[in-house]
């Protein structure tokens, strides 16, 4: 078990380390610096940068100093908490990125528990009557919930309550709360305004895990064990809850490993045709004024929620799974 | 009586039929039996003819813009004329709504212009090669660019569905070679890691493992970003594909090698190692044979997430970028919802993006079913 954990911490500190490298070197891809950016952007409004300011602003910044220089300084502010400062927005990357954060995260965590609930009793059914017309029904609605961007579907999704119901459907909060402070009635607004980007995020892994349930459980069903429970005349209930659905639950856990991953990186994007206030449309905005900092931040933090999301849900695998405990995979 | 032995006959020449045919055989029999699949089969076939002959489809030129035709409504074609079969359109009026400003356009009732098909249309050359002005739909008598407007125009006065001609080209082509691109490294590393196993095994799975755990759209996004602005279509074009491919091979890989792991076991491998064939003739010889219809199924169902990759970068402005034409590009012009609510065909690109994901999925997953003909 300790063997076990271990290991998994261990892939995870690689991971993030990954991550940091990656996410550094695409800060440094794109030809020229965010100076660059910044005198373009300025002479394009009409006021000029001299040589010497530019010269400065890359000395203020520490631009002109060799990569593996700017890496270390990096990583070294980030172990301290320090992000840097967002050069765009003139304010410290923590602040600018802090409650998007968090709200990327809970929009994800809602699309995963949308998943599940969705996934887990559909799943269940579909075993139970197989070639059944709502199992058809359903696996003809999966096929086409993975077929659809989840940005596309945000784009039908708004359209819809445009058109029809003349309301605007994107956002997180009402326009009351949006500037607020926290209080139990602004996460009550956001609790209401959930729903929609949980289903738009969650749909493609519904469709997905709906059909890994259904395959486990037919399979775990067919078993001897199944037949010997309903001989004894156990209640049918008992006998498929038991044991066959705790068997057949095992990927719904070790999904989020990439289930995670994939909504988070859905959110992005879905956050933008919502437009909701998650650090999505922040990313985008950065990576086109190439403020590196910012836009670094922001991927290496997503990595690194993701990461430890995994890593959670390995923990929670090893709880539900006794093979895994008692260290025999 | 009689009948029950014919009945018998044919169940054993059934039976002989089967014995004696190929694997490959035995595949397409299954297949065939899988109505979804072929039916998505033929919707891909149709994809691809229309990739292959998209001027021929297209009838005017789709980078052509006029801003006297913007936002016009897909237009009504009437089929039949006076009880004849002859399909014909009326020539649209353009004028500004006195009240709201709009653009507004109204059939001109009393002419009617006649659409062939087949028709001569704008000369183009067909491969780039044979020079040709046959187009599916033509118009007689007027320019098809002032006249047919099968699926309306976008803001700039461009006709849809030509566009959507060139789009389905480059759209349905960026996920066949991104997926060549995969597939090569997605077997190389694949196949070395299940071949070879131990501690090439363990680092290139931990690889794959790190890979599949980074959100890989803000990659994307930080990557596609990173190309330069000057750089011409066709090699932002190529960056994408191996952009996309770069993260899409671990799926790959992993089939792969979860292939030779469960080979290697099997008594035909270790009689060729028993008689001294060579490694290299091992694998391409007698084990890659018995996996490549497992390899195609699963480079079919990895086809319809690489065109959603690019549909998804090209829709945020970080993928293929105009004068280019892809879906995804076609789709960035329906971001504003309140001009999707005046004008929904806009949306219509993603009719061809749904559809197509749908039909590799059906396809795929009939070819993985297939691809175990014993069972």
């Amino acid at each position: 078990m300790v063997a076990y954990i271990v290991r998994r911490l261990v892939l995870a500190v690689m991971t993030v380390w990954a991550i940091s490298v990656l996410s550094f070197m695409i800060i440094h891809l794109p030809p020229g610096d965010y100076v660059t950016s910044y005198i373009a952007s300025m002479s394009a409004s009409g006021s000029a940068v001299s040589e010497g300011e530019a010269e400065a602003l890359r000395e203020q910044l520490g631009l002109n100093q060799p990569i593996t220089v700017q890496y270390a300084k990096w990583m070294g502010l980030i172990m301290t908490g320090n992000f840097g400062m967002a050069m765009e927005w003139g304010r410290p990357v923590a602040d600018v990125i802090g409650d998007r954060l968090t709200l990327t995260m809970i929009i994800s965590v809602a699309a995963i528990v949308f998943t599940w609930g969705i996934a887990l009793p559909i799943g269940i059914y579909s075993a139970v009557k197989p070639y059944s017309f709502l199992d058809y029904a359903f696996t003809l609605i999966g096929f086409i919930g993975l077929a659809i961007p989840g940005f596309l579907l945000a784009l039908v999704v708004m359209y819809i309550g445009f058109a029809y119901f003349g309301a605007n459907v994107g956002g997180l909060f009402s326009p009351d709360f949006a500037e607020a402070p926290w209080s139990w009635a602004k996460a009550w607004d956001l609790i209401k305004h959930l729903p929609i980007p949980a289903i738009v995020l969650g749909v493609a892994g519904t469709a997905q895990l709906i059909r890994i349930m259904r395959s486990n459980l037919l399979d775990e069903l067919r078993k001897p064990y199944v037949m010997t429970a309903r001989a004894r005349g156990l209640s049918e209930y008992k006998v498929i809850m038991r044991y066959p659905v705790r068997v057949a639950l095992n990927p719904f856990i070790s999904t989020i490993g990439y289930l995670l991953p994939y909504v988070v990186s859905g959110s992005i994007i879905v956050s933008l045709v919502l437009s909701l206030p998650t650090v999505g449309p922040l990313l985008l905005k950065a990576l086109i004024a190439q403020d590196m900092f910012l836009a670094g931040t922001i991927i290496l933090l997503l990595g690194v929620m993701t990461v430890i999301g995994t890593f959670i849900s390995d923990l929670l695998l090893m709880w539900v799974d006794p093979r895994i405990r008692l260290g025999r995979e | 009586m009689a009948e029950h032995a014919v009945a018998l006959e044919a169940g054993v020449v059934a039976e002989d039929r089967l014995a004696v045919a190929t694997q490959w055989q035995l595949i397409w029999w299954r297949f065939r039996k899988h109505k979804l699949a072929v039916g998505g089969t033929l919707v891909l076939v149709a994809f691809y003819v229309v990739s292959l002959f998209a001027d021929f489809f297209a009838y005017v030129d789709p980078t052509e813009s006029e801003a006297q035709r913007s936002l016009i409504a897909p237009q009504a074609i009437h089929w039949f004329d006076e009880g004849k079969f002859q399909p014909y359109v009326h020539p649209l009026k353009g004028m500004r709504d006195p009240k709201t400003f709009k653009r507004v356009y109204a059939p001109d009732l009393s002419t009617k212009v006649p659409v062939t098909f087949f028709g001569h249309g704008e000369p183009y050359k067909l491969f780039g090669l044979i020079p040709t002005d046959r187009h599916l739909f033509a118009v007689e008598g007027a320019k098809p660019s002032e006249t047919l407007f099968l699926l309306g125009t976008d803001t700039h006065g461009r006709d849809l569905w030509s566009r959507l001609m060139y789009a389905t080209r480059t759209s349905m082509t960026i996920g066949l070679v991104s997926v060549a691109l995969s597939l090569v490294l997605g077997v190389v590393l694949g196949g070395i890691s299940g071949y070879f196993g131990g501690a090439i095994d363990s680092v290139i799975q931990r690889i794959i493992e790190i890979l599949r755990s980074i959100p890989t759209i803000p990659l994307w996004m930080g990557l596609a970003a990173a190309l330069p602005a000057d750089w011409s279509v066709v090699q932002v074009y190529f960056a994408i594909t191996i952009i996309i491919s770069l993260i899409g091979w671990t799926e790959l890989a992993r089939v792969v090698r979860g292939r030779f792991i469960s080979l290697k076991q099997e008594d035909f491998v270790m009689a060729a190692e028993l008689v001294g064939c060579s490694k290299a003739r091992i694998i391409f010889r007698h084990m890659v044979p018995s996996f490549v219809s497992h390899i195609i199924a699963a480079t079919t169902l990895a086809i319809p997430a690489i065109i959603i990759s690019e549909t998804s970068l090209s829709f945020l402005g970080l993928g293929l970028r105009p004068p280019a034409i892809s879906w995804g590009v076609l789709l960035q012009d329906a971001q504003n919802i309140q001009a999707l609510v005046i004008s929904p065909w806009l949306l219509f690109p993603a009719v061809a993006v749904i559809v197509a994901v749908l039909a590799f999925n059906f396809m795929g997953d009939g070819i993985r079913d297939a691809a175990d003909p014993y069972l």
